[in-house]
């Protein structure tokens, strides 16, 4: 290029603001979910953890102890199976209601793409499914036919989630390369426009402020490597050329790797001798996670919606704009897979003992 | 515009601030341990024992062959406590040691084996410290920075010293316990820098003075 378009500081800006946008919505979300789940109160807050996040964590917690207890119940009593599934569920909901990467990933996935809220559902549920399945194969090849040590599963899990890292750090390679095109040709098509204006002081800092902000996300969420990681998928990867195919790599790319709470139940299910309702308990846990995610996806997609109708009133168009907003949460994909993948490699947080 | 960002920028950070709050944990341990003294008075290392839930329990015991089925003979889980001592190297042991606020290392941990009673699996080792030291101020933490892992002392008898000078007085803080926020201001000047992360809100603190 020529020259450097004033409007792009303007684009870059925009870009920050609407992806801020999508994790303050996003955090606003968990904030409601959390507060009034299933319309219950809101209980007192915990004086060390503090308020909301550590009710999350002491009802995840609460819920997922109950299930250890609930499956040796049903071990007597089959009708425990049910209450085991509901516990599933509602553990399901609150671990991806944790704030966390996962859903930074999504939110970006989303922003990049263009597509309507009901694919964003169609492929959260996917990939939560696809996340569950994980789990019940590793456990039933694993521990059920080869009868592995504890060592040799927790192997795979690592290997799983190297592979799982690098999947989203290919894929936000490609978003990059494919958003920055469609970038650099809305650059190209609207220079005149975009140089018209010249106060973008402010914007630069704006700027910088959010580069800092992309490196203290990813330093923040590399250890959280636990569940309720179902990055969904971006609703328009079934769209448009190679639909399903690129559909399916983005399913891939956020739920290959299984959630270490559904492994220990399922091998705790497996050694009471009730495999079955430990892999039902695992579907029904990838339901509740999708809803929620699923809700998340939504919320992102009608923020970028915002942000595009805000963009179309202001001068030049949207299509610059949108194109860098686009172009900024691909990167943010790419951002967040070198995190998790390097994250990992130095800290090693897989924990197995 | 500028208030626009502005108030974005101030939302992310709140966002953001709450994020790493998303591990919970999905191990529970019960520790009980004992603060080892040399005749000489210094402090020589540590003694744990970790009794782990009964999920994790059942996941570690996975694929080991044994005689009679459901009976864990020390022998059969050697390796396992070999594996388990090996991996913990990696989280430092979950053991952090201040001796008058300066960080002391420990040694590869010696004298461990598993037992299984009851269901459980617990975990027994010796933590030596690289050199004995004589502190007047010994400053301990038990907890997983990243909460995977939850470390709950015992109730009954969580922490001894053993073989400890008459004159060393012990202080033993849960992280619930109410006072945990009061004191925390006193320990600022030695607990402070790589462990005041998220999971050091569920540290378990232990202080020995002897004057």
């Amino acid at each position: 290029m020529r020259r450097v378009p004033a409007g792009l500081a303007r684009g870059i800006t925009f870009t920050v603001a609407a992806l801020l946008a999508v994790i303050v919505l996003d955090a606003a979300v968990h904030v409601l979910m959390a507060q009034n789940p299933f319309g219950g109160p809101r209980p007192a807050a915990e004086p060390q953890v503090g308020g909301i996040i550590g009710w999350i964590l002491a009802k995840q917690s609460e819920f997922y102890r109950e299930m250890s207890t609930t499956i040796r119940a049903a071990k007597s009593d089959g009708s425990a199976v049910w209450t085991l599934l509901a516990i599933s569920f509602a553990y399901g909901i609150f671990h991806a209601a944790g704030p966390g990467h996962g859903k930074a990933v999504i939110s970006s996935y989303l922003v990049a793409n263009e597509e309507t809220a009901r694919r964003g559902i169609v492929l959260s549920f996917a990939s939560a499914m696809l996340q569950a399945l994980v789990a019940v194969a590793l456990v039933a090849v694993l521990a059920w036919l080869l009868s592995s040590t504890a060592k040799t599963m927790c192997s795979a899990e690592k290997a799983i989630e190297i592979a799982s890292y690098a999947l989203i750090a290919a894929f936000g390679a490609r978003l990059v390369w494919t958003k920055g095109g469609g970038f650099m040709r809305a650059l190209q098509a609207k220079p005149a426009v975009a140089a018209a204006h010249h106060h973008n002081h402010g914007h630069d800092h704006g700027h910088h402020g959010h580069d800092h902000h992309h490196h203290d996300h990813d330093h923040g969420h590399v250890h959280d490597e636990h569940c309720g990681h179902s990055h969904g998928p971006t609703p328009d990867q079934l769209a448009g050329p190679g639909g399903w195919q690129r559909g399916l790599g983005a399913i891939f790319a956020v739920g290959l790797r299984p959630c270490s709470g559904a492994i220990l139940v399922l091998v705790f299910a497996l050694a009471q001798g009730l495999f079955w309702a430990g892999i039902a308990a695992t579907f029904v846990m990838g339901l509740g996670t999708a809803i929620t995610v699923a809700t998340i996806a939504v919320v992102a997609v009608s923020a970028k919606g915002l942000a595009r109708r805000l963009s179309a009133g202001s001068e030049g168009g949207g299509a610059l704009i949108m194109r860098g907003i686009e172009f900024g949460a691909a990167g943010l994909v790419l951002l967040f897979g070198f995190g998790l993948l390097f994250g990992y490699l130095a800290a090693e947080r897989a924990t197995c003992l | 515009m500028h208030r626009l960002l502005g108030f974005f920028l101030l939302a992310a950070g709140i966002a953001l601030g709450a994020a790493p709050a998303e591990a919970h944990p999905h191990v529970w341990i019960v520790a009980k341990s004992e603060v080892m003294y040399a005749p000489d008075g210094s402090i020589t290392g540590m003694r744990h024992a970790w009794t782990f839930d009964e999920m994790f329990t059942t996941y570690a015991l996975q694929g080991i062959a044994t005689k009679t089925k459901g009976v864990y003979t020390r022998e059969e889980l050697a390796p396992l406590a070999q594996t388990n001592v090996e991996s913990l190297k990696e989280f430092n042991f979950f053991t952090f040691a201040k001796a008058d606020g300066k960080k002391t290392k420990f040694e590869e941990p010696v004298d461990y084996f598993l037992e299984h009673k009851d269901g459980a699996l617990t975990l027994h080792f010796v933590l030596p410290l690289k050199a004995p030291v004589t502190p007047k101020q010994l400053a301990l933490e038990v907890f997983d920075p990243s909460y995977f892992i939850d470390f709950k002392f015992d109730d009954k008898d969580p922490i001894k010293l053993v073989g400890a000078p008459a004159a060393c007085q012990m202080r033993f803080q849960r992280p619930n316990d109410d006072t945990a926020n009061a004191q925390r201001l006193n320990e600022q000047n030695f607990m402070n820098g790589d462990n005041s992360n998220y999971g050091a809100m569920f540290a378990n603190k232990i202080t020995v003075n002897c004057p």
